[in-house]
C-alpha cells in the first residue's frame, strides 16, 4: 500500500529524520493502518444519492459557535511553564527557513 | 504585434488575509487585542495548541465573513466546515492550522475596480499562526523566538481569479478591498499588519510562482513588479520559470525562493474532527439588511447629491470616516448664504466646496503626518472644521490661514478661534493689503521684477504677489493683491 519513498517524504514532511529500520517499520505500520481503511473501500455507496450516502456525522452535533466574548487568558508564566527554552517571556525554537 | 499574440502576458490572482475586528479569538475566548502587549500574554491551551484542548468557533466570526463574503458578491454556501492544513513550522503550535479547504464560507464572487471586474474564487476563515522575532535578520538568526498572542485572530481569506495583469491593477484592487472591508465595520484597516497578500504571479510562456509574505498594502505593487521583470529576464535568456513559492523581502524589495518542496497535497488537508459543519444560509437575509452603503454606491450619490467632481467623490469615499466626517461637515454648513470667499472655486455650490475642502486640504495634511481620519477626528471635530470654513468665508481669514488653523489643530490642538488670535491669523483689511503692496513695489529688491512685467514678462507678477504674500505672512487675499498690483503697475 505504502512505498519506502513515500514513507521517507512523510518523514521529511514532519521534519523527522528516519534510519533505514525506522523507514522499513513504518512501512508495515501505515501500511496495515491503510488496508485497515480500505475495508470501508467495499461498501457500495453512492455518494450522490440521497438514500444510500452517508453524511459525515462527527459527534452527532452541528452549529455549535460560541459568543464573541473574551475571557481572562493565561499569564505569561502559566504559557511558558511548559516550554523547554524560553527567552525574555518567548518560546525559543530552532530557526527554520 | 498579432492582436491574438500573448506572449509576455502577465496573470496575477491574490490570496488576501484580513484580520477580523472580533474581541476574542477564532477558536478560543483569548482576548484580540494584542497589539503592544508583552509576548504570550494572550494565550490559553487551545491557541497553543496543548494536548486536549478543544476549538469552538466564534459566531461573531463566521458572521463578519458572511458580510464580507456577500460584499464582495458571493454566493454563501449553505453548510460551511473547517479543516486542518498540516505542516511544521514553529509559528504553529498544533503541527496544522484550522482552515477551510471544501465548503468554505462563499463561492464565486465579484469585484469591479476601475473598467474591470475580478472575480472572486472563494471567501474563507482561517487562523492567524504566531510571531516570530529573529535576533539580527532572518538570516543571520540562530534561533528564532515565538509569540503566540496573535495565534488564532481570525482571518478571512479573499481568493481571486487570475485575473489581474499588472502590479497597478493588483494594488487597486487591494485598495478596493481595504475601502469595503473598512465599510463593513469587521477589519481596522489603520492597523500595520492587517492586511497580507499572497501572489500567484506568471508571465505568459512560463510556470507560475507564488509569492508570499507581501506584508503591506503598499509593498504589493513593488513586489510583483520584482517578480514579472524576474521571470521576463528569465524567459528572455530562454531559461525556464520553474513553479514554486518564493518569499517577499520587504526591506529588500526583492523575492527569494524558498526552496520547499512542499506541494498542496503534502499539507494532508482533512476535516476537523474538533469542529461540527455550521449552517450559515439562515445568517444571510439578516446580514444583508447590515451592510451599509458601499464605496462605489456611496461615489454615485455624493456626485449626484453634492455635485462633487468624479476625483473628490473617489477621494472622500475611499475611507468611510472621511466620507461621513465630510457629510456631517455638509450638513453642518449654513444653507442659504451664498459663499463670499474669494477663490475660484466658490463659485460652485458650498457642498462641493467643502469637498474641495475636505479632499484636498484636509486629506492632503493627514497623507503629509500619515495619520489616518479617524485619528484625526479627535483632534478636528466637523464642527471645528464647519467654524474654519465659515471664518474663511467671512473674510475673517484667508485660504492660507484657514489652512494654518488646521495645521495647528493637528499638530498642537486648539480651537480654531483661539489659533486665529494666537497665530494672528486674521486676514489685513484693504488699507494694510494695500500698504504692504505699496511697500513691495517701492522696494529696490524687487525693481527688477517691476522691470521685467512692463516689459511683457508676465511671470513678473507672481513673483511680486509672492512677496507680499511673505511681507504679510498670507494674511492679505491673494486676489486682492493681484488686483492692487496690476493697478499700480499701470500707473508706473
Amino acid at each position: 500500500m505504502i512505498g519506502k519513498e513515500e514513507v521517507g517524504h512523510l518523514g521529511w514532511l514532519a521534519r523527522l529524520e528516519l534510519s533505514e529500520a525506522e523507514k522499513e517499520l513504518f512501512e508495515r505500520q501505515l501500511s496495515s493502518i491503510l488496508d485497515y481503511f480500505a475495508v470501508l473501500d467495499e461498501l457500495d455507496l453512492d455518494l450522490d444519492s440521497e438514500t444510500t450516502s452517508v453524511e459525515p456525522t462527527y459527534h452527532g452535533k452541528k452549529d455549535v459557535v460560541r459568543a464573541d466574548e473574551p475571557r481572562a487568558a493565561l499569564s505569561q508564566a502559566e504559557a511558558l511553564r511548559n516550554a523547554p527554552k524560553t527567552e525574555n517571556g518567548y518560546f525559543k525554537s530552532p530557526r527554520i527557513l | 504585434m498579432k492582436s491574438e499574440d500573448r506572449s509576455g502576458e502577465v496573470k496575477i490572482g491574490l490570496e488576501c488575509h484580513a484580520q477580523l475586528l472580533t474581541r476574542s479569538k477564532l477558536f478560543c475566548p483569548c482576548s484580540t487585542d494584542y497589539q503592544n502587549s508583552e509576548p504570550n500574554t494572550h494565550v490559553c491551551p487551545t491557541c497553543l495548541g496543548l494536548p486536549g484542548a478543544l476549538p469552538v468557533v466564534n459566531e461573531q466570526a463566521i458572521k463578519y465573513g458572511v458580510k464580507v463574503a456577500l460584499a464582495l458578491g458571493c454566493e454563501v454556501q449553505p453548510v460551511t466546515t473547517f479543516y486542518r492544513k498540516n505542516y511544521f513550522y514553529p509559528d504553529l503550535p498544533r503541527g496544522f492550522q484550522i482552515t477551510q479547504y471544501d465548503f468554505p464560507i462563499a463561492l464565486n464572487g465579484l469585484v469591479k475596480i476601475e473598467n474591470k471586474k475580478v472575480r472572486i474564487r472563494r471567501v474563507h476563515l482561517e487562523e492567524d499562526p504566531g510571531r516570530l522575532v529573529y535576533k539580527g535578520t532572518i538570516e543571520t538568526a540562530k534561533y528564532s523566538l515565538v509569540d503566540y498572542n496573535r495565534s488564532g485572530i481570525p482571518l478571512v481569506e479573499i481568493v481571486t481569479e487570475p485575473d489581474l495583469r499588472s502590479p497597478k491593477e493588483a494594488r487597486v484592487f487591494l485598495g478596493k478591498l481595504r475601502s469595503v472591508l473598512g465599510y463593513l465595520g469587521v477589519f481596522d484597516s489603520d492597523l500595520e499588519g492587517a492586511l497580507r497578500v499572497d501572489a500567484n504571479v506568471s508571465v505568459a510562456g512560463g510556470e507560475r510562482a507564488e509569492v508570499k509574505n507581501i506584508s503591506s498594502y503598499k509593498g504589493v505593487e513593488r513586489a510583483l513588479s520584482f517578480e514579472i521583470t524576474r521571470q521576463r529576464n528569465l524567459l528572455r535568456r530562454g531559461l525556464g520559470v520553474v513553479q514554486e513559492t518564493r518569499h517577499y523581502d520587504e526591506a529588500r524589495g526583492i523575492t527569494v525562493s524558498m526552496r520547499t518542496k512542499e506541494f498542496e497535497h503534502d499539507y494532508r488537508y482533512f476535516p476537523e474532527p474538533d469542529l461540527v459543519p455550521i449552517r450559515i444560509s439562515g445568517l444571510v437575509a439578516g446580514l444583508r439588511a447590515e451592510i451599509p452603503e458601499l464605496p462605489d454606491e456611496k461615489k454615485k450619490r455624493f456626485v449626484s447629491q453634492y455635485s462633487v467632481t468624479q476625483e473628490h467623490a473617489n477621494s472622500l469615499t475611499f475611507d468611510k470616516s472621511v466620507a461621513d466626517f465630510y457629510e456631517e461637515v455638509v450638513s453642518k454648513m449654513p444653507k442659504t448664504e451664498a459663499v463670499a470667499g474669494s477663490s475660484a472655486a466658490v463659485a460652485g455650490s458650498s457642498a462641493a466646496w467643502v469637498a474641495t475642502w475636505v479632499a484636498d486640504v484636509l486629506k492632503g495634511e493627514l497623507n503629509y503626518r500619515g495619520i489616518s481620519m479617524r485619528e484625526a477626528s479627535k483632534l478636528i471635530s466637523a464642527g471645528d472644521f464647519v467654524t474654519v470654513l465659515k471664518l474663511l468665508k467671512e473674510g475673517v481669514v484667508t485660504e492660507r490661514g484657514a489652512t494654518e488653523i488646521l495645521r495647528e489643530m493637528l499638530d498642537r490642538g486648539g480651537k480654531p478661534k483661539e489659533i486665529v488670535k494666537k497665530k494672528g491669523l486674521a486676514s489685513l483689511g484693504s488699507a494694510e493689503t494695500e500698504k504692504a503692496v505699496f511697500e513691495v513695489l517701492g522696494e529696490e529688491q524687487n525693481a527688477g521684477a517691476v522691470a521685467d512685467y512692463k516689459l511683457g514678462k508676465k511671470e513678473a507678477l507672481n513673483f511680486l504677489v509672492g512677496q507680499v504674500l511673505k511681507k504679510t505672512r498670507g494674511r492679505a487675499e491673494p486676489k486682492k493683491i493681484n488686483e492692487l498690483l496690476k493697478l499700480e503697475l499701470q500707473k508706473k
